[in-house]
């Protein structure tokens, strides 16, 4: 029992055993993806960069009714609503922080028109903190930015709901 | 090469031989380090499943080259507290006595820089030297870790240095000569009068092993990186610097790497000998051998980094002391007793 400790520990047979085992990983296939030139798939219900989406006749869905803002656990959405000159409620401002946002997806849980969507894009980095607070003209570009990829998520999914 | 400058007065032709001589050296090894410094990263990647840097040029080869840029743009920054003259010339000296090791390397047989008759001599002046810069540094930062890191490379390179030097006696003795062109020459046919290399020899084989990982402790390598773990020490004595002054400890750390990559294929593996003795492997120039001997102990270096784990300081220190001094100590007395009774007679 000693003398095989001995000879183990001077043949330096575990570091002889471990690097076999780094050897063999060494030619295994890569476990990384080739990141900015290869992607993984996302799922449909993928929380990524808000929107705020419009109805085909480029009508803003969003009819300032304030769930999201109460429901926002961060506290990053900030609504002002006034009537419009049609007489139909709508936002005078529609601010998300970015930078307090979690990701939760309570937003878009509990907007009754599905005006508020959080897309599948989330390479939106930034070089400042400023540009991360999103205001609504900023929120409705990306709507019409991801609407296709978007609807198309919201169809995946609705089965599901 | 003396001869090419006739026309000088000889004095000046000798300068110019031997400033060109260093210049095919010396701009070979930066190339060199800068490529190593990619296949440590690509080896090391690939043995966690990575990719590594793969951007940069056709399969990231010029990753190096962008990063070098990228730190000869930045600013110098120097504490204001740190001791200013020291602080800079601390990984000057690094780089240098990383290059000015390289002298005595035998390439081929002629091809030398300097073939000097006490080469390991010189080579251990050098290294020992090479902590200089690493104690220079954390002194002149002003700074708590660099200062720790100073202090640990001060006592890793002194205990491993002592079982260096007893495995360099047995290299010496087997040889009877400090050169190391005459160290590469005797090994030629020295097992079976066919394969070229001390380190298939049963004696010296537990020699070639402790070199090595002495070698790797000596350059501060992944399992004895006491000096830099980040987990403790930030980047131990590189911490303070940026820019340039940076650069030069990473070159001159990584030439380290490879001048021990290059010692042990010398000392051990035939150094620029083809790996067995017959007549049409001497056609390949020596310098391609050496390279690729290099070339497989710097994979076995990364390799090592890939696998094993960072020793805790007082496991370095054991291993030095208590397990590397005594067993080279006994081989040195068992290779003399071999020695005397087969060669020179008792």
């Amino acid at each position: 029992m000693k003398l095989g400790y001995y000879i183990k520990s001077f043949t330096l047979w575990e570091f002889v055993k471990a690097h076999a085992k780094t050897l063999a990983y060494f030619f295994k296939p890569k476990a990384t993806i080739n990141y900015p030139f290869e992607k993984n798939p996302l799922s449909p219900r993928f929380r990524g960069e808000h929107v705020l989406r419009r109805y085909p006749n480029g009508e803003e869905r969003c009819i300032a009714c304030k769930l999201c803002e109460a429901v926002c656990p961060a506290q990053a959405i900030t609504i002002e609503a006034e009537p419009r000159d049609d007489g139909s409620r709508r936002t005078t401002r529609y601010d998300i922080d970015m930078t307090k946002c979690i990701f939760c997806g309570f937003c878009q849980e509990a907007c009754p028109v599905d005006a508020v969507v959080e897309g599948p894009n989330f390479e939106y980095s930034t070089e400042t903190r400023e540009e991360l607070i999103y205001d609504k003209a900023k929120l409705l570009a990306n709507g019409d930015r991801w609407e296709r990829a978007i609807a198309q998520n919201l169809a995946a999914d609705a089965p599901y709901r | 090469m003396i001869s090419w400058f006739s026309f000088l007065p000889y004095g000046l032709a000798y300068t110019v031989a031997t400033v060109i001589d260093i210049l095919v050296i010396a701009l070979p090894l930066m190339l060199a380090v800068a490529m190593i410094i990619y296949a440590d990263r690509k080896i090391w990647a690939a043995m966690a499943l990575r990719r590594g840097p793969n951007v940069v040029g056709p399969f990231g080869l010029l990753q190096s080259f962008a990063d070098g840029l990228k730190v000869f743009l930045q600013e110098t920054i120097i504490p204001s507290a740190a001791n200013r003259g020291l602080f800079l010339i601390a990984p000057i000296i690094t780089f240098t006595v990383a290059l000015a090791a390289w002298a005595v390397i035998p390439f081929g047989p002629k091809a030398v820089l300097a073939n000097i008759n006490v080469g390991l001599l010189y080579l251990l002046a050098i290294s020992s030297m090479g902590v200089y810069g690493v104690i220079l540094s954390g002194w002149a930062s002003n700074s708590k870790y660099p200062f720790y890191s100073a202090i640990r490379a001060a006592a890793q390179m002194v205990s491993y240095e002592v079982a260096i030097g007893f495995v360099l006696i047995s290299v010496v003795l087997w040889t009877g000569s400090f050169r190391l062109n005459d160290i590469v020459m005797a090994q030629r046919g020295h097992i079976f009068g066919i394969i070229n290399a001390f380190g298939f020899n049963p004696l010296l084989f537990p020699m070639a092993v402790v070199f090595l990982i002495s070698s790797m402790a000596e350059t501060a390598r992944a399992p004895f990186d006491l000096t830099e773990a980040e987990s403790e020490i930030v980047a131990g004595y590189q911490t303070e610097y940026s820019s340039m002054s940076f650069a030069l400890f990473w070159l001159g750390e990584y030439g380290n790497v490879l001048l021990m990559c290059a010692l042990n294929a010398t000392l051990f593996w035939g150094g620029w000998l083809p790996p067995l003795d017959l007549p049409f492997l001497y056609w390949v120039p020596g310098i391609v051998w050496i390279f690729a001997k290099i070339l497989i102990f710097f994979f076995i270096f990364s390799w090592v980094k890939a696998t094993v784990p960072r020793y805790r300081y007082d496991q370095l220190m054991r291993l030095g002391w208590k397990i590397f001094l005594p067993l080279s100590l006994i081989w040195v007395f068992l290779i003399s007793g071999w020695l005397m009774l087969t060669r020179y007679g008792v």
